[in-house]
């Protein structure tokens, strides 16, 4: 087959939804998209531990604590089995931890949010895993098939995260005045962020159209954002808290919520590096990975004296 | 640099085939990174049985597994497809023949 001929088989493939898998041919480009889309994903994951991390000795409860270190868990997991999806197109799992840990790599701005108070697991569950659902489940229809099946199993353990996060709200939300505000308060520090976790408006995304056309996305990042803003405005009314936005309102005619500006400022900086806990992040990532490196040694040579001596033994 | 990063003591790779119940078959589940069989199987556990998922786990390490080539479909498969007298459909049979 000549360049061209593979170029059609694989744009014959994508158009009839037919998944592309390891082994068959692929443009460089739709490669190298991947690659970095899931890696993000998995990075944002592993990142996406620490916030949590902090409040695990510090939850109010057993149940609450038994719950809080099964979400966190998962996150590992769910790391992990798209570390697995991105290592099927041919990088290495050190080559995807150095990019992370130099700083090369990005992952979920949203992470580089502190967690202030116990009211802020709730405000993640419910909106940041809730975002995060909003842009997965599409996901488990993407073109390549390994991610699509990594999602799959992603979203059906993620669905647990969202609802005990609304669970802590509800419960200090119908709790005592100073829960509830705590619980408003929450509320009002996550909102916009999670509005910027799907990323930059569709004008402005430089790889949407591609993407869209390779069906790696299969919604644009404004259709996502508003699907979540409809659904979430509402369970806000079930928590009788205040959506932080002056300018959120029905629009009868185009059927969605009409919102305010977002701080794209904002996002670019946190981007960029310089959002509140990103040094923060980064060094607790790096050092226990650090830290880590004389168990996984220590293991390896472990599996190599063992391997010596059932060889001798034979 | 890719190349000195890629030499590093990584963990070899497995891949996990996990069956879900008893009568069931293996079914391949994922992949992941372990010193070897057992850390391999104890860790897919942790990752992909946490919620019941299975009563049995085969872990291969990827090295082994060797897969055909996608570009050889044609020459593989296509020799299948005009014999269709290999289904039990292909046969016209009277109406009045039951249990067949």
């Amino acid at each position: 087959m000549t360049v061209h001929s593979f170029q059609e088989h694989f744009d014959s493939l994508i158009d009839n939804d037919i998944a592309i898998e390891p082994k068959d041919w692929m443009p460089d480009d739709y490669r190298k998209t991947l690659i970095r889309q899931i890696s993000q994903h998995a990075h944002s994951e592993i990142i996406g531990m620490l916030p949590e991390g902090n409040w695990i000795t510090r939850a109010p409860s057993l149940r609450r604590k038994a719950v809080l270190l099964a979400k966190v868990q998962d996150e590992a997991g769910h790391g992990l089995y798209l570390y697995s999806a991105a290592e099927t197109l041919g990088v290495s799992r050190d080559e995807l931890y150095d990019q992370l840990h130099t700083g090369k790599a990005k992952y979920s701005s949203i992470f580089n949010y502190p967690t202030l108070t116990w009211a802020d697991m709730g405000a993640i569950g419910w909106l940041v895993d809730g975002a995060a659902i909003m842009n997965q489940v599409p996901l488990c229809r993407t073109s390549y098939g390994p991610y699509a099946r990594a999602m799959v199993r992603v979203c059906k353990e993620e669905s647990f995260h969202q609802r005990q996060g609304f669970e802590i709200m509800l419960t200090l939300a119908k709790g005592t005045e100073v829960q509830k505000k705590m619980a408003q308060d929450a509320f009002n520090r996550w909102w916009w962020p999670s509005l910027m976790m799907f990323g930059p408006p569709d004008a402005e995304s430089p790889h949407t159209e591609q993407s869209v056309r390779w069906r790696i996305k299969r919604l644009t990042n404004d259709e996502l954002r508003q699907k979540f803003i409809d659904v979430t405005v509402e369970q806000a009314k079930v928590l009788g808290l205040d959506v932080p936005d002056k300018d959120l309102k029905w629009n009868e005619e185009r059927g969605h919520y009409d919102f305010g500006a977002i701080n794209w400022e904002e996002f670019k900086n946190v981007v960029k590096g310089n959002g509140p806990c990103n040094k923060q992040r980064l060094d607790t990532r790096r050092k226990a990975w650090e830290e880590g490196q004389w168990v996984r040694d220590a293991a390896q040579a472990h599996a190599r004296k063992r391997k010596e001596k059932m060889a001798k033994a034979a | 640099m890719e190349k000195e990063i890629n030499s590093k003591n990584e963990w070899p790779l497995w891949e996990v085939f996990i069956r879900s119940k008893a009568g069931l078959d293996h079914k391949h589940a994922g992949s992941l990174h372990a010193s070897d069989a057992e850390m391999a199987i104890e860790n897919a556990r942790d990752v992909y049985t946490r919620r019941m998922e299975g009563v049995s786990i085969w872990v291969v390490e990827s090295k082994n597994i060797h897969a055909s080539d996608p570009g050889d479909s044609s020459s593989m498969y296509d020799p299948a497809a005009d014999k269709i007298y290999r289904h039990p459909t292909f046969y016209n049979l009277p109406d009045e023949v039951k249990y067949m």
